[in-house]
């Protein structure tokens, strides 16, 4: 489904990917874990192309969208389409449009990037906030829901284009605690349906939870990568139980 | 701004009035101060084109000669022509020699001396126009007429003809001759100046209309006036003035009888206040502000459209396009309103032979100078939407222009509606600037009826009353728009 070649990454002078390796199949939940400016979010981002890798491949579902440097700004858009088609993004400011209300944020792209008809793209629009609990809310502004509220709308936002394929940017950091559980409920919902997901986050115990994998990344490398017992459990770089003794108070419980 | 500053001095003037020069104050001081117009103001009164700084003119010798029997020094004191009633009022000189013609209504509002020119009436058409004789030929014709002159009046009084107010001789016959005109009428001492030898113009029809002209004295300055009398006469009987004339080419049968002409001028009425007669100026000044609205409107509406163009350019376009948006910007910026319109009116005819009318040229200039800053505006708005609202409809697979036309612009909108409610606001005000394009709105209308009647504050209190008006009815709307921007869907 995913499959990542030597991605990297630089800005300038500062090289935040330094050659990423990735293997994802279908269903399966990805949960990238690391100190702050490892590069996690960066790597997301590249995958749907708001960032441009400098160099690398990256293939999603049979189809590569990175070529490399040097090709034409035609196919350049031709594959920054094929990419956006086949992923959903939630950020972790939300980016709610806050002059639309909730619905219409939720059917924008539908109707005018799809070409839905409207009745279309509201029936299923209702039905994704039915499943994020937020169908009462449709006829309100974002900036009269919570933060938790808000998330939730643009998860469904997201899925309203139907992608393959889910990124989530740190999705509960701007929460408070008590509103965390609320998207991460809707989160788990969604790996449970078999949705493809990759996750950057700082709730260990969640990712422990949904992950099939998890990547442990430092310093714009995949340090160590595996499924979650084995990382959180057994792992094997000194520079993975460093990083999880200090997010982890009491790693034995 | 000088005109502005002398309304309020004329404002003022009356608080001062008791300081009123006589002939002693005259003769102390050594020196007669008198107000003209030398701007295109030959053959009365204009600088040499050889020197400069020198003046010529039949008036400017007249001076001299006057002087002279006073035994004191002439001083040309600069005044636009129809300022120089308030100007005198207000004492910037001791009196006025410039063509003031003796009509019953200078007479209520200054002492008039006896006669020194007779004037005619005289319609001037561009050389290749045969069928106009007189008045009225004129039917349905566009002409000129010289802001407070009596050909202000007589057109004034004949609603049939299309008027167009000048505050110079020179642009009316500019206008005339690359067609903007059919006629301008003008005193024969214009005529004779500017149109005779013009193989360009032609004169339409005799003159008509006679009067005299006169020298203006601030109310109740009878002895200066007597002095004054007794040199005009001396002059006529002596044969200066002859000499002069004939100078200027401007002696006649009809000057040679100056010297029998006995005047008896009506009682004066008191002084009474437009305040008081508001039913008849009020509609006037609520004609002139319909101008001013429509003005406004248009030209912001050009402004807001323009300047959106120009901050997207500026913001998106490729780099030659964003050279050019902003070297528009600065350069609108950074050259007065006054001079586009120059530019765009007078400069485009004579160069370009791109004639427009006034009114198109007018909100082209104020919409052309205010869309620089309604780009600056948008820019500012759209700069302060968030970037995360870029990246979230990035990821969904919205095109930029998608994003910028649903997502960004709408809320930059709302960002620049108070911003750009100051720009709609200020250009009510901004738009007397027009004027000088002869066209008549608000504030022509009141520096018409003011010259008029003499009575600047009560038509100024009627005045701004109405600028106010038109500010505060634009302001609630602005404020009711924004607050529905920011409250609907609710």
């Amino acid at each position: 489904m995913i499959t990542v070649k030597g991605l990297e990454k630089s800005f300038g002078e500062t090289h935040v990917l330094r050659g990423i390796d990735h293997q994802q199949a279908r269903g399966e939940a990805a949960v990238l874990i690391g100190p702050s400016g490892c590069g996690k979010s960066t790597f997301l981002r590249c995958l749907n192309l708001l960032e441009t890798p400098t160099a690398g491949t990256i293939i999603l579902d049979g189809i590569t969208i990175t070529g490399g440097g040097g090709d034409a700004p035609a196919e350049f858009e031709e594959r920054q389409r094929q990419a956006r088609r086949r992923t959903g993004m939630v950020f972790q400011s939300f980016n709610l449009f806050p002059h639309r209300t909730v619905l219409e944020n939720v059917i924008e792209a539908p109707i005018h990037v799809k070409g839905l008809q409207r009745a279309e793209a509201v029936e299923s629009g209702m039905n994704l906030l039915r499943k994020v609990g937020l169908e009462a809310r449709s006829g309100f502004l974002p900036g009269a829901l919570s933060g938790g509220q808000q998330q939730r709308v643009a998860i469904a936002r997201a899925l309203a284009m139907q992608p393959d394929i889910m990124l989530f940017d740190e999705p509960t950091s701007a929460l408070d605690p008590e509103l965390r559980e609320e998207v991460l409920e809707v989160i788990r919902q969604l790996r449970d349906e078999g949705m493809t997901m990759l996750i950057v986050t700082h709730e260990m115990e969640f990712a422990r939870q949904i992950a099939h994998q998890v990547l442990f990344f430092d310093g714009g490398l995949v340090v160590e990568a595996g499924p979650p017992e084995r990382v959180f459990g057994a792992p094997s770089q000194e520079r993975t139980r460093a990083f999880l003794r200090k997010i982890i108070p009491n790693p034995a419980s | 701004m000088k005109k502005f500053f002398s309304v309020l001095l004329a404002l003022a003037g009356p608080v001062w009035a008791a300081a009123a020069s006589s002939l002693e104050d005259v003769k102390q001081r050594g020196v007669l101060r008198w107000g003209a117009d030398a701007e295109g103001g030959a053959p009365y009164v204009f600088h040499d084109p050889a020197a400069p700084d020198r003046l010529l003119g039949f008036e400017v010798e007249l001076a001299e000669e006057l002087a002279r029997r006073l035994a004191v020094r002439p001083q040309l004191v600069q005044e636009n022509w129809d300022m120089l009633v308030p100007a005198l009022k207000q004492g910037a000189f001791d009196v006025i020699l410039n063509g003031l013609e003796r009509t019953p209504e200078n007479h209520q509002k200054l002492e008039l001396s006896r006669p020194y020119f007779v004037y005619h009436q005289q319609i001037i058409t561009r050389a290749d126009t045969t069928q106009i004789k007189s008045l009225d030929d004129l039917k349905g014709r566009t002409v000129a007429a010289l802001s407070g002159s009596v050909s202000f009046r007589i057109l004034a009084a004949r609603p049939e003809i299309n008027m167009k107010i000048y505050s110079g001789n020179a642009q009316s016959f500019q206008d005339l001759k690359i067609g903007r005109l059919d006629a301008v009428i003008v005193d024969s001492p214009v005529a004779s100046h500017f149109a005779r030898n013009d193989p360009e113009l032609r004169f339409g029809g005799p003159p008509f209309a006679p009067g005299y002209y006169a020298i203006g004295l601030p109310l109740g300055d009878a002895e200066l006036l007597g002095a004054l009398d007794k040199a005009i006469g001396a002059l006529l009987a002596n044969g200066t003035l002859e000499r002069i004339y004939r100078k200027y080419d401007l002696w006649g049968p009809e000057q040679a009888g100056l010297a029998q002409v006995r005047l008896v001028d009506a009682p004066r009425e008191g002084p009474s206040s437009t305040l008081a007669h508001w039913q008849r100026y009020l509609p006037l000044l609520l004609r002139a502000s319909l101008t001013t609205i429509w003005l406004t409107v248009a030209g912001m509406g050009l402004a807001m459209a323009l300047g959106l163009a120009i901050a997207l350019s500026r913001l998106y376009g490729p780099r030659t396009l964003r050279w050019i948006a902003t070297a528009y910007t600065e350069v609108m910026r950074g050259t007065p309103l006054l001079i586009q319109l120059y530019f765009i009116y007078y400069g485009l005819a004579q160069q370009l032979g791109l004639r427009m009318g006034e009114y198109a040229a007018a909100v082209l200039a104020l919409g052309l100078n205010y869309a620089a800053n309604e780009a600056e505006n948008y820019r500012a708005g759209i700069n302060a939407v968030a970037r995360g609202q870029w990246e979230a409809a990035t990821a969904l697979g919205m095109s930029r222009w998608l994003t910028l036309r649903r997502i960004i612009l709408p809320q930059a909108f709302r960002l620049v509606v108070p911003p750009v409610s100051n720009d709609f606001i200020a250009m009510f005000k901004d738009s007397s600037i027009v004027s000088v394009i002869a066209i008549v709105e608000l504030t022509k209308e009141y520096q018409i009826r003011a010259t008029d009647t003499g009575d600047y504050l009560g038509l100024g209190v009627m005045t701004a009353a109405l600028y106010f008006g038109m500010s505060y009815a634009a302001s609630l709307l602005m404020q009711r728009f924004e607050h529905r921007l920011q409250h609907d869907h609710r």
